[in-house]
């Protein structure tokens, strides 16, 4: 077991630079109301280059908000977020957004879509084709290059995403809940295709994934970091060694899924105690 | 489905509905008889003589080509100020109100001013054409992209678009159903301000609204005209911009077929 989790001991700091990093973050929000909500609240923590994170936390916990911050489409009220030591300014072609709907653009074919990130990028039409058709085929799409995205189903979509994502080869991955809203055999197959993407490329990408389902960041995860319930703080990192491809039937992996689990039910009970006794 | 019955689906119901009201004209007709209300059999009449010795077609011809050239710059002037105005916060906040003063002001306004500045000429028409048909294809541009759902910009730039090319990969095609529905709106505003124009300047010569403000027509004559302008409307209205919004929106899978 003491092989397997590893909790918020200091990890020995390793020579390479993180990919990314997140040090003593605020991020809040205004609601509709004008109410001003801390929805992170000082959070500190690293990526390290081709390492798959999950952000685990109950909803309202700041992950998405987190993530946007990372993506560069939202500033932090205090507090750094760096890629590669240097500070994060605006989106970046360096960094893919898988987002919680799938967002094809519906007035191109999925081959369009894929094809897009690197047109964008200045790639020559021939190569771009190429490049679209091989990650179309690698998530099994290649029948539906040239269908219109409302013509797949809500899993083909997000998978259509995926291969637009990873088409234009980012440095990061940032994916916020992509399979929240799919069927739970869509979601599955999913987890499969990411694991069996993620593994089997050669220079692993480095990916932040947001989640609330804690099978599904055991699974995927090298390093699972726990945050409490708004504002959104560091609760606990379990650190997950299990050979891949896993699978939940797996003891260990189970083991792990009822740890975190049990930990998420408490933060969440404690967080419903604070709130009613507000 | 076989062509036929396609066509029975598609053209039935507005074919009742015109057959329903040449019905109703025709028993009004009868019952009345005045010269006031002529019967349908004697516009048809004067449709078929107005085609044979040639007024129609020229009249018809002329007004499309003022329409042509009208349209076109209202478009192009409309979509690029509804552009501007996206883009700009202070050129929005300055100049849609004057945009909407000129939307709601009655084209026919537009008309004795016109002839002040150009004379009772053919540019007097297409002045108070354009005029009286930009600013719905202002507004309509300007609420287009106003409407695209920010997921499309927050994702396209993510993707690596930025600037211009944003708009060019995103946001316009995003707006593209919006951006159409101004042309339709559009078009029924440029159609409706060049034919009234014609009427009242009568010296611009020719075309389908000069038909209805010719001295000494008879009520056949001026129903041929009237019938030939909104034939003419509503078949570009249905044809073309109705055809192109549909398609529009069936690739997007925004029509529902039933």
């Amino acid at each position: 077991m003491a092989d397997t989790i590893t909790t918020l001991e200091p990890q020995p700091a390793g020579p390479a630079e993180p990919k990314l990093a997140v040090r003593d973050l605020v991020v809040t929000r205004r609601t509709a109301s004008g109410e001003v909500i801390t929805a992170t609240d000082r959070l500190t923590f690293e990526v390290a280059t081709g390492e798959f994170v999950c952000l685990l936390g109950p909803s309202g916990s700041g992950k998405t908000l987190l993530l946007n911050v990372l993506a560069g489409l939202e500033v932090p009220t205090s507090g750094e977020a760096l890629l590669d030591g240097r500070p994060i300014d605006g989106p970046g072609p360096d960094r893919a957004v898988l987002f919680q709907e799938p967002t094809l653009f519906p007035w191109l074919t999925v081959r369009d879509n894929v094809e897009l990130p690197l047109e964008l990028a200045g790639m020559p039409a021939a190569q771009r084709r190429t490049v679209a058709d091989q990650w179309l085929a690698t998530v099994h799409l290649e029948r539906w290059a040239d269908a219109q995205p409302h013509e797949l189903s809500a899993g083909m979509r997000q998978r259509a995403a995926l291969a637009r994502a990873l088409a234009a080869d980012p440095d990061v991955l940032l994916s916020d809940e992509p399979f929240g809203a799919l069927d739970a055999q869509a979601r599955e197959l999913l987890q499969a295709e990411v694991q069996r993407v993620w593994v089997g490329s050669g220079d692993r990408k480095t990916f932040l994934f947001v989640t609330h389902n804690v099978r599904e960041a055991t699974l995927l995860a090298d390093r699972v970091l726990v945050m409490s319930a708004a504002p959104g703080r560091l609760l606990e990192e379990f650190r997950i060694h299990a050979p891949r491809p896993r699978s939940l039937d797996d003891v260990l992996v189970a083991r792990v899924v009822s740890e975190i689990h049990d930990m998420l039910m408490r933060e969440v009970d404690a967080s419903v105690a604070r709130e009613m006794a507000r | 489905m076989s062509r036929a019955r396609w066509l029975a689906r598609e053209l039935g119901p507005p074919l009742v509905g015109i057959g329903g009201v040449i019905s109703i004209w025709a028993i009004a007709a009868a019952l009345t008889e005045t010269t006031a209300i002529p019967s349908p059999m004697a516009v048809w009449s004067a449709f078929i003589d107005g085609v044979r010795d040639g007024t129609i077609q020229e009249a018809a011809a002329k007004t499309l080509i003022r329409l042509a050239f009208s349209f076109v710059v209202a478009v192009a002037f409309g979509t690029a100020l509804g552009l501007v105005l996206a883009l700009n916060e202070f050129a929005r906040r300055a100049i849609r109100p004057l945009v909407v003063a000129l939307q709601i002001t009655p084209f026919v306004a537009w008309v004795p001013l016109a002839v002040i500045w150009f004379g009772a000429t053919e540019r007097a028409v297409v002045f108070v054409t354009i005029v009286g048909s930009f600013p719905a294809m202002t507004l309509a541009t300007l609420q287009a992209i106003r409407q695209v759902p920010p997921l499309y910009e927050r994702t396209g730039r993510t993707l690596g678009a930025k600037g211009w090319a944003l708009y060019r990969k995103v946001i316009l095609p995003a707006a593209l159903p919006g951006v159409v529905a101004g042309l339709q709106q559009a078009w029924g505003f440029a159609w409706k301000a060049l034919t009234a124009g014609e009427l009242i300047v009568a010296a611009a010569h020719a075309g389908l609204g000069h038909l209805l403000g010719r001295p000494g027509a008879d009520v056949p004559t001026l129903l041929a005209a009237l019938a030939v302008i909104l034939v003419i409307g509503v078949a570009v209205d249905y044809l073309l911009f109705g055809r192109l919004d549909r398609r529009i929106r069936r690739r997007r899978g925004l029509l529902v077929e039933t």
